[in-house]
């Protein structure tokens, strides 16, 4: 119920992600849903892998064959809408999440792994944090959680 | 009530400036407007309104509403949302329309 | 007397971005800003911009703010600035009165334009003066430039973007947001926003609103309600929440006082937030010289205050005699870069707006 409580419904989060085949490399998960003026992750992606166009209120579309998850539409986008996934093996999955909050996590730390409603799923560890200058204070976390949450997963927090 | 780690702003350090509030006083930094050295310090009371007596405090921070109208230095109806702090400032919670013969 | 050919009142994105493209065509200005700096409230924003890289889109509004005033103190000898001064009055022949400190000043302007902005509306209920009870930009002050935690527990009233910014920029300060309350039936502002805010727990409770603020010195709790599809209070439905901070987003009202002063034609349009002034397609009012950029005539971004004040700024020295050398090309791409902003679903109620005060 996207329009009242601002979750996305799973048809919705689905149309974003590509066929599982592709995940064996980091992709770029864009949930952006609503026709908005904005293209920064269009403008920001090395490898022209988001198309948005000349009007600049279409959402955009990934084409995962170019796009390599390297996470800089991750800190581009305003609205905090992005984040890249990887399939390790058969149990894991790596995300690539925007943070901008404090404290940070520690690599090494366990947090709460949270759903789009901020519900608790599952724990999620915290195998690298990243912020460089060109990242303009958004930090990249990058998290393992369980591959069963994969369609759920999407930030963390320290403790619920 | 002052943010001590911010994930985008860093607030530096600043001068500290002493000031007194209804006689008290108090410290506040440099940059500081009345209002927001007052609130840093708890205090969110800065008058009362003039025929029923109600408590007043900040609302848009911005001069429009005049919410925040204080005494000061003996001058009465002050804004003090866009009043810059200065040392050895007087502040006074107004609790009527302020009178400019009044003595400080 | 002093004489200036173009006097700006404001110095937010829109004034500084019209005297950027004056003195870019060799017209000098004088910008004049109330407050101790310029920059306007692109000053409080911490959040990255939308929109597309012309108007610096995913910069923190903070650093799109020095981007402004450097591009404008880059023509010392065309844009001077003058901040603590407040304009008390606008007159017919183009005279404009200041106030600085206790001393006042009168200027003769052959052109104005008027880029004042927007003050925020206020919310009836009752004991809405609780102390503890502040505008969301009174928060984002507090907040963003004086380092001060508005409250410890805080309600949102308002789900449009900048109740939703805010919110998010509450908990970036170490607030608790305990809810947003939005007495729509859908949120209001980009899904984004809301996204952002619902994966950290905060619950955005549509088709609710505040009834009744309760303390005896200041804000300890506040009574909510749920409201029918008539904007009414639904029985039984009443709830009892503890907070220190209450934030009214509401929405923005343009701040248009100088225009009904000087006597403009002003029409009261709603998709645009209030009074606002009638102006053609150079964003001239109905009194020769007299401009407006900016969300004085028009509720928008910060991004359109932005290009506003660049069309304005280039037309006005043209209309005075100085051409820019990229006239016609920077012409055709302001009002392209503004056909573009307002162009999707959000843009709905500017062009509805706009369409009404074309004169």
């Amino acid at each position: 119920m996207l329009n009242i409580n601002g979750v996305p419904s799973k048809t919705l989060i689905l149309s974003r992600f590509p066929d599982e085949k592709y995940l064996n490399k980091p992709k770029a998960i864009t949930e952006c849903y609503e026709r908005i003026p904005c293209n920064p992750c269009s403008t920001s992606c090395p490898f022209g892998a988001i198309h948005i166009g000349e009007d600049i209120n279409t959402p955009p579309v990934v084409d995962f064959d170019k796009c390599t998850g390297c996470g800089i539409c991750v800190y581009s986008c305003p609205g905090l809408a992005i984040f890249t996934v990887e399939l390790l093996d058969e149990l894991n999955a790596r995300f690539k999440i925007p943070y901008e909050l404090r404290p940070l996590p520690k690599v090494g730390e366990t947090w709460d792994g949270v759903n789009r409603a901020g519900e608790f799923i599952t724990k999620a560890y915290i195998e690298k944090v990243s912020l460089k200058e060109k990242q303009d204070r958004t930090a990249l976390i990058q998290v393992i959680v369980p591959k069963k949450y994969i369609y759920e997963f999407i930030t963390i927090r320290s403790k619920l | 009530m002052r943010i001590k780690e911010h994930p985008i702003l860093t607030f530096g350090e600043k001068e500290k400036l002493s000031f007194f509030f209804d006689g008290k006083e108090v410290y506040g930094y440099e940059g500081d407007t009345i209002a927001s050295a007052l609130h840093a310090l708890g205090i969110k009371i800065l008058s009362y309104s003039i025929k029923l007596k109600r408590p007043r405090g900040l609302y848009c921070a911005i001069g429009n509403c005049s919410s925040c109208n204080m005494i000061v230095d003996g001058k009465p109806n002050v804004r003090s949302c866009v009043t810059m702090l200065v040392e050895g400032m007087n502040v006074k919670t107004q609790v009527n329309k302020g009178d400019i013969n009044e003595k400080n | 007397m002093k004489k200036i050919d173009l006097v700006i009142i404001g110095g937010g994105p829109a004034g500084l971005s019209a005297a950027k493209t004056a003195a870019e065509s060799g017209l000098a200005s004088l910008v004049i800003e109330r407050s101790s700096a310029i920059g306007g409230q692109l000053v409080k924003q911490t959040h990255m911009f939308f929109g597309s890289e012309k108007q610096y889109a995913k910069t923190r509004g903070i650093d799109i703010a020095k981007i402004l005033v450097k591009d404008v103190l880059e023509f010392p000898n065309l844009i001077e600035i003058m901040t603590n001064t407040t304009v008390v009055g606008l007159y017919k022949d183009k005279v404009v009165t200041l106030l600085k400190k206790e001393k006042y000043i009168k200027v003769q302007a052959k052109a104005i334009i008027i880029a004042t902005g927007a003050s925020e509306k206020v919310l009836a209920f009752e004991n809405n003066d609780l102390p503890g009870i502040y505008g969301a930009g009174a928060v984002q002050t507090l907040m963003n430039v004086h380092g001060v935690m508005p409250g410890h527990d805080v309600v949102m009233v308002g789900s449009g973007n900048i109740g939703l910014i805010i919110s998010y920029q509450l908990i970036q300060a170490g607030v608790n947001v305990k809810c947003v309350l939005e007495a729509a039936s859908t949120i209001g502002g980009y899904k984004v926003h809301a996204s952002k805010l619902k994966r950290l727990g905060v619950d955005i409770k549509t088709s609710h609103s505040i009834k009744k603020a309760i303390g005896k010195d200041c804000l300890e709790k506040i009574i909510i309600g749920k409201l029918d599809d008539k904007w009414n209070f639904i029985d039984g439905f009443d709830e009892e929440i503890e907070i220190d901070a209450l934030c009214i987003s509401v929405g923005l009202s343009p701040l248009s006082s100088l225009l009904s002063m000087i006597g403009t034609e002003m029409k009261y349009v709603g998709y645009l937030g209030g009074l606002v002034p009638l102006i053609n397609k150079n964003h001239e009012t109905s009194i020769e010289n007299i401009f407006v950029a900016g969300d004085v005539c028009g509720i928008e971004e910060a991004s359109s205050a932005i290009v506003e004040g660049y069309l304005t700024g280039l037309v006005v020295a043209n209309k005075l005699g100085f051409i820019h050398p990229k006239y016609d090309e920077l012409y055709l791409d302001f009002k392209n870069q503004l056909r573009n902003l307002r162009s999707g679903p959000f843009g709905e109620k500017i062009r509805l707006g706009l369409k009404e005060i074309a004169r």
